[in-house]
């Protein structure tokens, strides 16, 4: 065993203290749990092909919208943005490793035991297509969801989700404030360990909160409490408003780390500095603190007094304003850049154009009053479907393609790089763009079947859905090949990038910065 | 193989994570199987974190004591603590947060306030939510109860949480004075008062169960009472057997008056514990 290789064999990642090891294992299980909650969406997206029962019992078809909701939200995005973190944070501010090495392990090897936890009821019960697993939403509304016979499982799923979670946010929180480089200031520091600064803050806030929700659940099921019972003195809008406090916070953890990496990738593509770094950095926080005062926007239909209704409004889309600050500075450093158009730049611009649009569907909702019109339709889900999958996923997977030569030391295929971009692109926009039009029209979420004049455009939406479902594979294809060899990757990979991570060898040696860099 | 280069200790490849790993899913699963009974699985889970705290906290013990920690080491703990400490504080905000939107809310609206007089006229006609005596719902759910007053058991609490707090800044002072006489004592009497406020509080729950008809079913008044004064004394036994674990050390001879932030850590708890009281005892037994 040398002094600075890996161990060899399975120990190798069940025991590791390094934190490019971790990344890779937290990026793999997020990109099978990407599979497993888009295999789910094509089960729904079948069902919903054509008008009519067609594939599944509805029952099942609940299962499917839960079950899929919630591992893309917790076993997907999440610990893909966390990967990036430990492969990168302590590359990008010259530290040798995460400030705790084996709590990072812990983060981590709690994942496959939560996610255990959280699909081991869809199989108890005996018949599987009968869909016994969790079929209340993503969100687990009580009461609904205190009618759920292995409810328990869920609440420990999300209890160890949570535990993972503030640990790894609270690994990164030290490590960016006790383990930066000499001379790296925070200033310098770049957006994407600035987006994770202020991300980690709010899991931290978060995510015990949920904990908390959860433990009601909990105890109102099994122990006898009356937190959301009517009939006990409770509320069952206390849940739903202990859940948002947690929910909306959470749709920002799931894109400022996203934001971070399209401030990394832009630059390097349009030759420029990033425009107006210090505003991308008090934007992000301006976003955060608005992201703990607007949760009663995903309530209007619920029912609150009206003086309610209009602070949630007016505080939710103030959030427009830190986001446009976001939009118009990565706008404005493309603006005269000596651009060109490698695959990472493709999916950052795209993330630009469709986040975008994601951000405007997100204004028609906060406003209350037409909030009344769309509340619950498909126009809602194609909302936060452009935010999450052509906002978050789009990021991330813009970011897998600009530092896997970093990581791998390989180059990965332009052509089919290329490739995957367009058929996803192409696909995406054909699954989630129609689904404004039947929103809009009148279409429900979450209903197995719906009324025929909705017929054309949800069949164009699960051809969509089906090929952006299998492009993906193409994309798993890439990365393997990239991992097993390729054209030779410089250490600087691109024309010029910013940042130390740039400064290592390509693949990036087990240990990095051993002895801290010097920052002019 | 372990890196100290740079000065900033790395830790070699540890077993404990996984073990932890395995320890919380099989309480958890044993929990869950049956809720309200639960399996032997729960308990072998939690004999399996026993094991991997002793084991964990031990190994970062002998690596403390072995001087491998730096000051930027030290530095990356104090952060971890005080955020995980954080994070807590927001676990409290949650139940302090049910409790107020419940006597400020909920039970109002069911009286009939603001635009809900239909609502107490036709679903709960005659109605009175009388915080803090009938306050267990339109159903008087689990029967009529009695509450445990404020300045009894309650206030003595107070007095006893608000004493240990100084007995361990005391312990602090002599720890950095070099005084390990004081330090000791200090400790002792803080952890002696911690477990005697345990001690009150179990008395006052059963108490509570026998002679009160006060239960976790009491409504929402009893599942307030019960989860928030509930979790926070499982917070002071958690916080008194850290400061347990930090007399033993005491008197093992580990710290010195510059290097003992695990005995800072166990004190920041306990401050936070304290803090946590206080709001009880005025939202949830005074006010």
């Amino acid at each position: 065993m040398s002094e600075h290789g890996p161990e060899k064999g399975i120990k190798r990642w069940l025991f590791t203290t390094n934190h490019k090891d971790i990344g890779t294992l937290y990026l793999w299980f997020s990109f099978i749990m990407l599979l497993v909650g888009g295999a789910m969406a094509m089960v729904i997206r079948a069902e919903l092909m054509y008008p009519g029962m067609q594939v599944v019992n509805p029952n099942f078809f609940n299962m499917m919208t839960t079950m899929h909701g919630l591992i893309m939200v917790f076993g997907a995005i999440m610990p893909a943005t966390v990967g990036m973190a430990n492969w990168l944070i302590p590359m990008m501010i010259g530290a040798p490793d995460m400030a705790m090495p084996r709590m990072n392990n812990w983060s981590f090897w709690i994942l496959p035991f939560a996610a255990t936890m959280l699909v081991l009821p869809m199989f108890m019960g005996g018949d599987f297509l009968a869909g016994q697993g969790p079929a209340f939403g993503w969100t687990f509304y009580e009461p609904l969801s205190g009618q759920y016979d292995n409810l328990a499982f869920f609440i420990f799923a999300v209890h160890l989700l949570g535990i993972s979670s503030i640990m790894g946010s609270i690994n990164i929180i030290a490590t960016i404030l006790n383990l930066r480089a000499p001379g790296m200031t925070l200033m310098k520091m770049p957006m994407f360990v600035w987006t994770w600064l202020i991300t980690a803050f709010l899991l931290i806030a978060v995510m015990p909160v949920l904990a908390g929700a959860v433990t009601m659940m909990l105890t109102d099921k099994y122990f006898g409490t009356s937190f959301f019972d009517a009939a006990g003195g409770g509320d069952p809008v206390l849940f739903q408003h202990v859940f948002w406090f947690f929910g909306h916070p959470e749709v920002y953890i799931m894109i400022l780390p996203a934001f971070g990496i399209v401030s990394q990738i832009i630059p390097t593509f349009a030759r420029k500095k990033l425009f107006g770094y210090s505003s991308m950095v008090y934007a992000t926080a301006a976003i955060a603190f608005l992201s703990f005062i607007v949760w009663a926007h995903h309530m209007y239909t619920v029912g609150m007094p009206v003086a309610g209704e209009l602070y949630f409004m007016y505080a939710t889309v103030m959030i427009a304003v830190p986001t446009a600050v976001k939009v118009f500075n990565w706008t404005a450093t493309m603006w005269r850049g000596a651009m060109t158009f490698e695959t990472p730049m493709l999916w950052a611009v795209a993330f630009v154009f469709l986040f975008t649009i994601g951000g405007f569907t997100g204004l028609m909702l906060g406003v209350a009053p037409s909030d009344f019109q769309y509340h619950d339709t498909y126009f809602v889900v194609a909302h936060f479907h452009y935010v999450l999958v052509t906002g978050a996923l789009f990021a991330l997977i813009g970011g897998v393609y600009y530092w896997l030569p970093k990581w791998t030391g390989n180059m990965y295929d332009e052509k089919l790089g290329k490739l995957h971009f367009w058929l996803s692109v192409i696909s995406v926009n054909v699954l989630f763009f129609p689904q404004h039009f039947v929103g809009l029209a009148g279409m429900q979420r979450r209903v197995p079947d719906y009324a025929v004049q909705f017929a054309d455009w949800n069949f164009w939406s699960s051809i969509g859905g089906f090929v952006f479902g299998l492009s993906q594979l193409l994309f798993m294809y890439i990365v393997i090949k990239t991992i097993k060899g390729g054209e030779k990757a410089s250490d600087k990979v691109w024309d010029n990038p910013e940042g130390l991570e740039w400064t290592v060898p390509s693949p990036a040696p087990y240990h990095t910065f051993e002895t801290a860099p010097e920052i002019k | 193989m372990t890196h100290a280069q740079g000065g900033y200790y790395l830790p070699s490849p540890s077993h404990w994570p996984l073990v932890g790993s395995i320890g919380l899913f099989l309480t958890t699963f044993g929990f869950a199987l049956n809720p309200n009974d639960p399996t032997f699985l729960m308990y072998i889970g939690l004999a399996i974190i026993a094991y991997m705290m002793f084991g964990w906290f031990g190994t970062v013990i002998r690596e403390s004591e072995g001087g491998l920690y730096n000051d930027q080491v030290d530095r990356s703990y104090r952060w971890g603590m005080m955020w995980f400490i954080f994070s807590e504080v927001m676990f409290f905000a949650a139940f302090f947060g049910a409790l107020f939107y419940a006597r400020q809310l909920a039970l109002p609206w069911l009286n009939g306030e603001g635009n809900n007089a239909m609502t107490n006229e036709i679903l709960y006609n005659g109605f009175q939510a009388v915080w803090p005596t009938d306050a267990n719902g339109p159903a008087n759910v689990g029967g009529d109860y009695k509450i445990i007053e404020a300045w009894g058991i309650p206030a003595l609490n107070t007095l006893i949480l608000l004493s240990s707090g100084v007995t361990v800044t005391w312990a602090h002072w002599g720890l950095k004075k070099g005084n390990r006489g004081q330090l000791i004592l200090g400790l002792l009497a803080t952890v002696i008062l911690g477990f005697t406020f345990v001690g009150f509080q179990a008395y006052e729950y059963i108490h509570a169960y026998t002679e009160m008809n006060l239960t976790l079913g009491s409504g929402i008044y009893g599942s307030t009472f019960f989860m928030l004064t509930g979790f926070h004394g499982l917070h002071v036994t958690i916080g008194a057997i850290m400061l347990t674990v930090m007399l033993l050390r005491s008197m093992k001879g580990h710290f010195t008056a510059d290097n003992h932030f695990a005995f800072e850590a166990a004190a920041w708890y306990w401050h936070f514990v304290d803090v946590v009281w206080l709001g009880l005892f005025i939202f949830v037994y005074w006010l």
